[in-house]
């Protein structure tokens, strides 16, 4: 357990040293910068969560709780601040007990986002985790519009060594669950993990081709624990808050998928949903290596954002 | 529609700037303050923002908005200006060698859309007479030749491959070797999704510049990106060198602000968005259409542009005579479904007439693209006499012809009737069709 934790630290660290570089600097030079708790205080915060991506909303949230909070406890140190604001971030972004018990059920997980968000190399990521941890997977490619998308999954599948079940580019990606679904029975799998095609949430039908594809998985595995699994880009704005509500209006979204925050993003977006949409953030990719897998902690994940060690 | 959100933010501050008569310089930066958070929900670069608000501040507050007639009006311009000076005042092609091998290497991040958008680029230039040859140098994504390969066959290009073993930087250099012996003129590099802050793969893209003669190096980004878009930019721009933008995914609901940030920031053009998933949903990019869009005023300048580079001139000369002579049938109506098709469907249409961007949604159950290939179906179905003389149209033949399409008989006594209807319509004013608009050659729509 300490080793796994001091993992997903480091990595953290690693996939968010921009971030946190960028808004870290920010915030350290204000805390030591200003010398009382004033407007222009409450400004400079306000401008480096915007420029982190979390929102505007979110982020005058924050900023009122931090108001309130100041006015209640009488802190009159800027440099008091820090732990406040990174407790309230906290706050925003705790939504419970986040839950992986699917890794532990017979369970179906459907992998949903728009185009070129990592949605694939996610489903090889989590078939590659699973299968290290013993269960029987298959995959799914029911991305069978995008050129390639089939062997882009099968490359993965066969990185992890499990199964995957697919259909000609063209097909109907309903067929393709249809099979997966027979496949996975046949082989008593435990887990069941589609891989669908990207598509825009504001494409009319290609959301109802999503509804129908969950409608099957619904009505063909009623007894299986179902885990819909929304991939955001990390680089992505405001407008992931957009999809996660389109996704949610087809779908039982039951977490989200923050990927690429080994960049410069600012993943500040995870929190915005979070707080808006209440929908967890359970997982977060942090490399294009097959390990580069990482279940979302939020307390580790505001801790990164703010560079506290954090006692292993 | 790209933007419709921003659009409708806008639309909302002037709304209040229109009640009153005259703008004080609170009301200007009472109404600026919140054009500044629609731009940042936009995901506007916080920076541009800033410059952006500024500058429109200082022009806005003072003479010009006093000395209007209408200070709303001129506030929406000043808006609108600013934006076009901040997405860059013209529109810049992507330029081709006259001589030689053109070499044109696309860089991004992983899953901007690359391999997509080089697909649709070499068609572009397909379309243009050129011959384009497409390298795949992206060896590390699974099935990223692949995916390569397929979309170029889609295009009826060519597609150099070497399989994932070379290098990179090997395989551009042999791709130019046979581009140049084969004598095809353009050669579309298309490498693998980076991160900018990733030393050696963008130590890669400097390799290869170095090897091959590169004369435009093209970022794609994804429209959807956030405020870490202008760090993306600015970091290909210093480190390998880019010479323009390809704005993809603008088919979303995004609103873009990234397409305001890249100009201001890099100071390179935009060349192209990316409007759908279809090979050929590649467009140009005007800043100050675009700015239009964003102030809620429409395209209908792309719209205007569209129609008349999708609809065939002869036919629409044809057309109009029949009109005239109230020979219009059937025949007729489906061909000019076929070029409202050709425009991207009737809700694409739409999309871009004024007013109608933010009012999509609500249109969408109403305008549905898939009952003109209902229509289509049942004129198929019909037979070429009927299709000439709708007059024939008796209930036995109706029943037949529903049959053959697959619809009720209901839809097609209604098709017939709107028919009727129309024909009815342009037969009383055949001296419309031939007068202004005919004149100018645009929108001979009989509809």
């Amino acid at each position: 357990m300490a080793d796994e934790k001091k993992g997903f630290f480091r990595r953290l660290v690693n996939g968010l040293s921009k971030t946190r570089d960028n808004i870290v600097a920010g915030i350290d030079s204000i805390f030591s910068g200003f010398s009382s708790i004033d407007e222009d205080f409450y400004e400079e915060i306000e401008e480096i969560l915007i420029m982190g991506d979390l929102g505007v909303n979110t982020t005058a949230n924050i900023i009122s709780e931090l108001r309130a909070k100041v006015k209640e406890l009488g802190i009159k140190q800027p440099d008091e601040c820090k732990q406040l604001l990174m407790d309230s971030i906290k706050a925003q972004m705790d939504v419970g007990e986040t839950a992986y018990e699917f890794e532990e059920k017979k369970s179906v997980v459907l992998v949903i986002g728009v185009n070129g968000v990592g949605k694939t190399t996610f489903a090889g990521k989590l078939a590659g985790k699973l299968k290290d941890q013993g269960k029987n997977v298959v995959l799914a490619a029911a991305d069978t519009f995008r050129a390639a998308a089939g062997e882009q999954l099968e490359q993965w599948a066969q990185r992890a060594g499990v199964p995957m079940i697919g259909g000609q580019e063209g097909a109907d990606p309903a067929s393709v669950i249809y099979d997966a679904i027979a496949a996975a029975r046949a082989r008593n799998a435990d887990v069941l993990l589609c891989d669908t095609a990207g598509r825009l949430h504001n494409k009319k039908n290609l959301m109802e081709e999503l509804a129908k594809i969950n409608r099957i998985l619904n009505k063909e595995c009623p007894d299986s624990h179902r885990e819909t699994l929304v991939v955001l880009d990390g680089t992505t704005g405001q407008n992931a808050l957009s999809q996660a509500r389109q996704f949610r209006e087809v779908t039982d979204i039951t977490g989200i998928v923050l990927t690429k925050l080994d960049g410069t993003a600012k993943g500040g977006i995870a929190v915005a949903i979070q707080s808006e949409l209440g929908i967890p953030v359970k997982y977060i990719g942090v490399g294009e290596s097959i390990d580069d897998l990482e279940k979302f902690n939020a307390e580790q994940f505001v801790n990164a954002l703010f560079h506290v060690k954090t006692e292993e | 529609m790209a933007f419709e959100s921003l659009s409708d933010k806008l639309q909302n501050v002037f709304k209040k700037l229109r009640g009153k008569g005259r703008l004080t310089e609170e009301d200007v930066k009472a109404s600026l303050k919140e054009v500044k958070m629609a731009l940042l929900e936009a995901d506007v670069s916080f920076k541009v923002v800033k410059q952006f608000i500024k500058a429109v501040e200082s022009r806005a507050v003072g003479q010009d908005v006093m000395n209007g007639l209408n200070p709303a009006q001129m506030v929406i311009k000043i808006v609108h200006e600013e934006m076009i000076s901040l997405m860059g005042d013209e529109t810049t092609e992507l330029s081709l060698n006259q001589g030689g091998v053109t070499v044109i290497m696309m860089v991004g991040l992983q899953g901007a859309g690359k391999t997509t958008t080089v697909a649709k680029l070499a068609g572009k230039f397909k379309q243009k007479g050129r011959k384009p040859l497409l390298a795949a140098c992206d060896v590390y994504r699974p099935a990223a030749i692949k995916q390569l390969q397929i979309n170029g066959e889609k295009q009826g290009v060519e597609v150099f491959a070497m399989g994932d073993s070379p290098s990179p930087v090997e395989i551009a250099k042999v791709a130019y070797e046979y581009a140049a012996a084969n004598r095809f003129s353009v050669l579309l590099l298309d490498t693998a999704g980076r991160l900018h802050i990733d030393e050696e793969m963008m130590g890669e893209l400097q390799q290869i510049k170095e090897t091959v003669q590169v004369d435009q190096t093209v970022l794609v980004v994804d429209a959807m990106t956030g405020q870490d878009a202008v760090n993306v930019a600015g970091m290909f721009a210093d480190k390998v060198g880019i010479d323009g933008v390809i704005l993809t995914k603008m088919d979303g609901d995004t609103r873009g602000g990234a397409a305001l940030s890249i100009k201001a920031v890099t100071g390179k053009p935009i060349f192209y968005i990316g409007m759908g998933e279809k090979l050929s949903d590649l467009e140009q990019f005007y800043p100050d259409r675009m700015a239009s869009r964003i102030l809620g005023m429409g395209d209908v300048l792309t719209l205007i542009e569209k129609a008349q580079q999708d609809f065939d001139e002869e036919k629409a000369k044809e057309l109009e005579q029949k009109i005239r002579k109230a020979t219009f049938g059937f025949d007729d109506y489906l061909e000019q479904m076929k070029q409202i098709k050709n425009m991207g469907g009737l809700s694409s249409v739409l999309s871009m007439l004024p007013g109608i961007g933010g009012k999509m949604k609500d249109l969408e159950a109403l305008v549905d693209d898939r009952a003109m290939d209902r229509i289509e179906a049942m004129i198929l179905s019909m037979t070429p006499k009927e299709r000439a003389n709708p007059d024939l149209l008796n209930p036995s033949r109706k029943r037949r012809i529903a049959l053959g399409a697959g619809v009720d008989i209901s839809e097609v006594n209604k098709l017939v009737k709107q028919f009727e209807q129309g024909r009815k319509m342009m037969k009383q004013m055949p001296g419309m069709m031939g007068g202004k608009m005919g004149k100018k050659g645009r929108f001979k729509l009989p509809f």
